[in-house]
């Protein structure tokens, strides 16, 4: 039973999970406390759940881990961006369009009580279809690059990146909140959704227990909003189509053979993986409470990678389960190695050690990628 | 030819693969400038014979081989290329070994380049020498002339046509001073025919210079005309070892495809039901059948016309033939010819052209997904890499065609959403391997972990659960042992029986097609060299596999000269 246990969580895991256990029982000896310890590994967990999600198509589908992760980032803080620069328009459109068709329940008080959410549905919304496009094409190269799309898409994720650097000063976005005030124009580095829809998700049915001796923080909305995200893809999965993209990851010429067209189900893939890493940003942003822009994407993907990597996740085979579990093993760690281990030390190490541990995981997790392999 | 001590000489040569006896007690002697021909089928120990003599590391690390060898009656027992080419033993392979980039002269000379001497060599060996190229030009010049042809020796390998490649690497075995026998392995089978003429004009003169030669090829009519004696290898054992004018065409093919007294019942009953309304049927064209329902008649499943398929290293030609409905029909023919791109083209898997008919009704080709669309179902000749999934349970590997091309094994509303139905799918699994009795641990476990026999049948239930009209199965035996052989077989032989499905089995072992099909047809270089019933005497398929289908009458005449 127990040895059954192990061989299918595997000993990288189980050593993992025993380190962050033991994390969690030192920490009250050097004075960091659990249960806000605890808070900020789930809202970690919330917050990069739904980017760690967005690994499963193109692996699942054999093109390798979404080192292009970046990409589909960039349509998320285009929504994002967008979102709040036509704020009012959408919400004043909202208005309009329940006047014109005379819905009942959509009334400016509502709209006006809704605001944050619609504001945020609306960046998911804007977001989807410019992931979509910039997914297709993305698609459509590494179909071009079969066998080595891992090393081409972290290209593309760091180009894009570049790419966008120029476009963030370029492109006519006006809202005063979001350009440079000394120019007027060109989007600031850093942009607070504060007052748009920070904490929409968070804040939701949040479990927030703020006594002398308990603070416990949990963000039930972000929480529910990853499960049902997961279900979805847990369910994709299981389609017809999703059974021809494991098909398609686990021999392409079989799935050929079969009738499938191979290349049509990695451009799939490739593009669920970047619409889901727009909404993962946007999902993360409202958490975070800024739009992180010109260098912000840039390393995105590594945590990503190295979550499900982390979760038991191979170059080819990649569950829902690998995603939760590497996600909040590799959350946790990061969250508590650093404080733990500063409070040991009197010092404040935290970003340096947050550093190492993350770089660190990273570099075990794809070490481990190639025993994993074919 | 000499009364001194022979050349080289066998004595009772035997090797085994891992209990896998390939060959047995093979002993004959070679003398200097003797041409020796050696013939077999594939997979009749050729190549190993071979590796032995040239002392390959597969031999060795495999165990070694029985008996010995000795040479200018010296025991010797390679175990590196390089003991057997200090010998004067050289080998020319099938495949090219040339550097496309290097010249003629670089390939031919490649190692035992002629070095200028400098003061410079006297320091650092050698390896800092430059080139005489004038000097290796010469060489190469005089090593290509003695095969009788004219090539340019500053001319790129790169840039040469087939033909050219396959002399230089005999111009490389020639130049190397000491060389007295040598292996050609196919030399002839890239060649034209013209080019053919020229090379064997230049190995005869090669032979009067003293230098044995042993010749292998496919082509009988080259052995017998080149070689002094023929030696015949069926399934590891040496059948015949004679002079080469005291054999005809007919009888070495015979001595190659053999095995008269194994040959099992061909179902009889079926070849007469199917093969009596086949000449009618033929002639009456393709129009009316479909129209008129006239229940006993039979009408062709597929007709092929003027196929060719692209497929590397099985090319396709010029195709045509058809199978009737209920048939079990042949495809034969020695490796690399073609066979095996008839079924792969007419599936769509590789580029192809002509035109295929499945009833009457034109078939889109090379799109895998209008073949599994008009209920044709195809079993992989690679099991491992087109024919499954190794990486998942069986209940996908043999559910997932006919949930991709049928939409089976599905719940949901179809073109809105389905999911698929694992229920369903492990049942259908468990069906078929309690049906075909594959042993495993359930529907659950994975295809890789399997054996051969095991994995070749997921792959008939994965096209048996498609319910095909139509079943293409290549090479169903390949790779499996003896007793998963005859399972297999005869789970092919039942499903058409049961189901009267057509199927089309391609397989490089003529003797079991003879045993499954009621006709046979026999590839060669990309064309059907005939097709004969199952029934017909195995040297009639040896003489069409050997390229001797037009020379049919030539042999006969000779037969009855001998006579």
């Amino acid at each position: 039973m127990i040895k059954r246990f192990i061989d299918r969580a595997g000993w990288p895991r189980i050593i993992i999970a025993l380190f962050l256990l033991g994390l969690f029982i030192a920490a009250p000896f050097v004075g960091v406390r659990v249960d806000t310890s605890l808070s900020n590994t789930l809202v970690r967990f919330g917050m990069n759940g739904v980017m760690v999600l967005a690994m499963i198509p193109m692996v699942e589908a054999g093109c390798g881990l979404n080192f292009g992760l970046p990409l589909g980032i960039i349509a998320g803080l285009l929504g994002a961006t967008l979102s709040l620069e036509w704020n009012d328009e959408i919400l004043a459109y909202l208005i309009e369009m329940g006047l014109r068709y005379k819905i009942s329940w959509l009334t400016d008080t509502f709209v006006m009580n809704w605001r944050e959410p619609l504001g945020f549905a609306s960046a998911i919304i804007i977001a989807i279809p410019i992931a979509a496009i910039l997914g297709w094409f993305y698609g459509k190269l590494l179909n071009r690059v079969k066998g080595d799309e891992m090393m081409i898409a972290t290209y593309v994720g760091f180009s894009s990146v570049s790419f966008m650097c120029i476009a963030w000063l370029l492109l006519p976005y006006k809202h005063p909140t979001m350009v440079w005030g000394y120019a007027g124009k060109g989007l600031r580095t850093t942009i607070s959704v504060e007052g748009y829809w920070l904490h929409v998700l968070s804040d939701a049915l949040a479990i927030d227990i703020n006594t002398e001796n308990i603070h416990l923080y949990i963000p039930t909305g972000m929480l529910i909003f990853f499960a049902v995200m997961a279900f979805l893809v847990w369910v994709f999965m299981r389609t017809k189509t999703g059974t021809a993209m494991t098909a398609v990851g686990s021999n392409p010429d079989f799935a050929r053979a079969s009738g499938v067209n191979v290349d049509k189900m990695r451009t799939i893939a490739v593009v669920m993986s970047t619409v889901l890493g727009a909404i993962g940003i946007i999902v993360y942003e409202q958490s975070f409470g800024f739009i992180q822009l010109y260098m912000g994407p840039f390393y995105m993907a590594l945590p990503a990678v190295a979550s499900i990597l982390l979760g038991g996740a191979s170059v080819n085979k990649a569950g829902i389960l690998n995603v939760i579990v590497g996600t909040f093993l590799f959350q946790g760690i990061l969250t508590m190695t650093p404080s733990v281990i500063n409070s040991y030390l009197q010092t404040d190490m935290s970003e340096v050690i947050r550093l190492i541990v993350s770089n660190g995981m990273i570099l075990y997790a794809l070490t481990r990628k190639v025993r994993a392999g074919r | 030819m000499s009364e001194n001590t022979p050349l080289i000489r066998l004595d009772h040569i035997g090797k085994e693969f891992y209990g896998n006896r390939v060959l047995s007690d093979i002993s004959f002697d070679i003398n200097a400038g003797e041409i020796i021909g050696l013939v077999g089928e594939n997979g009749a120990g050729k190549s190993t014979l071979l590796n032995i003599l040239f002392g390959m590391p597969v031999i060795s690390s495999t165990g070694g081989h029985e008996g010995s060898i000795y040479i200018d009656g010296k025991y010797v027992n390679f175990t590196s290329p390089n003991q057997a080419l200090a010998y004067g033993i050289g080998m020319v392979h099938q495949e090219f070994s040339l550097i496309p980039g290097f010249t003629a002269t670089e390939n031919i000379l490649l190692n035992r380049e002629v070095l200028n001497g400098s003061s410079m060599s006297y320091v650092f060996s050698d390896r800092v020498s430059t080139l005489n190229r004038e000097a290796m030009n010469e060489r190469a010049s005089a090593a290509i002339h003695t095969l009788g042809v004219n090539i340019n020796p500053d001319m790129a390998v790169s840039e040469m046509p087939v033909g050219y490649k396959q002399f230089i690497e005999i111009a490389r075995e020639i130049d190397r001073k000491n060389t007295r026998l040598l292996f050609l392995d196919e030399p002839t089978a890239v060649l034209a025919e013209s080019e053919a003429e020229i090379l064997i004009a230049a190995l005869k003169k090669l032979a009067r210079s003293g230098i044995a030669i042993v010749f292998i090829s496919h082509r009988l009519s080259e052995v017998k005309e080149l070689c002094h004696r023929i030696l015949v290898l069926r399934d590891g054992r040496l059948i015949t070892d004679r002079n080469a004018e005291e054999l005809t065409m007919r009888q070495i093919a015979s001595f190659m495809v053999g095995r008269e007294s194994e040959r099992r019942e061909v179902p009889q009953e079926a070849v007469q039901q199917e093969e009596a309304p086949d000449e009618t049927q033929t002639l009456d064209g393709t129009s009316a059948p479909s129209v008129k329902k006239k229940k006993k008649k039979i009408r062709p499943a597929l007709k092929v016309e003027h196929l060719w398929v692209d497929m590397p290293g099985e090319t396709v030609r010029d195709v045509s033939f058809e199978v009737m409905k209920g048939e079990i029909f042949g495809i034969g023919g020695l490796a690399g010819h073609g066979k095996l791109g008839i079924p792969n083209g007419i599936m769509g898997l590789y580029p192809s052209g002509g035109k295929v008919r499945l009833f009457g009704k034109t078939l889109t080709l090379n799109k895998p997904r209008a073949a599994l669309g008009r209920k044709m179902a195809f079993v992989s000749e690679d099991r491992r890499g087109v024919g499954l999934l190794l990486d998942e349970p069986l209940d996908w590997n043999i559910t997932f065609t006919a949930m991709q091309t049928q939409g089976r094994f599905l719940l949901g509303i179809p073109y809105i959403f389905q999911i698929r139905n694992e229920y369903a799918m492990r049942k259908e699994a468990q069906k078929y391997i309690d049906r075909l009795s594959i042993k495993c641990t359930g529907p659950q476990q994975h295809a890789g972990e399997l054996s051969g026999g095991n994995q070749q049948k997921v792959c008939l239930a994965k096209a048996f659960v498609l319910r095909p009209d139509i079943l293409l199965i290549c090479e169903p035996t390949r790779g499996i042992d003896i007793g998963a052989k005859t399972l297999v077989l005869d789970t092919i032989r039942e499903y058409n029986k049961e189901h009267g499905t057509t199927i089309i089995i391609t397989s490089s072992e003529l003797e079991e097609l003879r045993s499954v099909c009621n006709r046979v047809a026999i590839v060669d270089s990309g064309r059907i060299a005939g097709i004969l019933p199952a029934s017909s005497p195995a040297e009639d398929f040896g003489m069409l596999m050997t390229g001797q289908a037009a020379n049919n009458n030539e042999d006969e005449e000779e037969v009855k000269e001998s006579a």
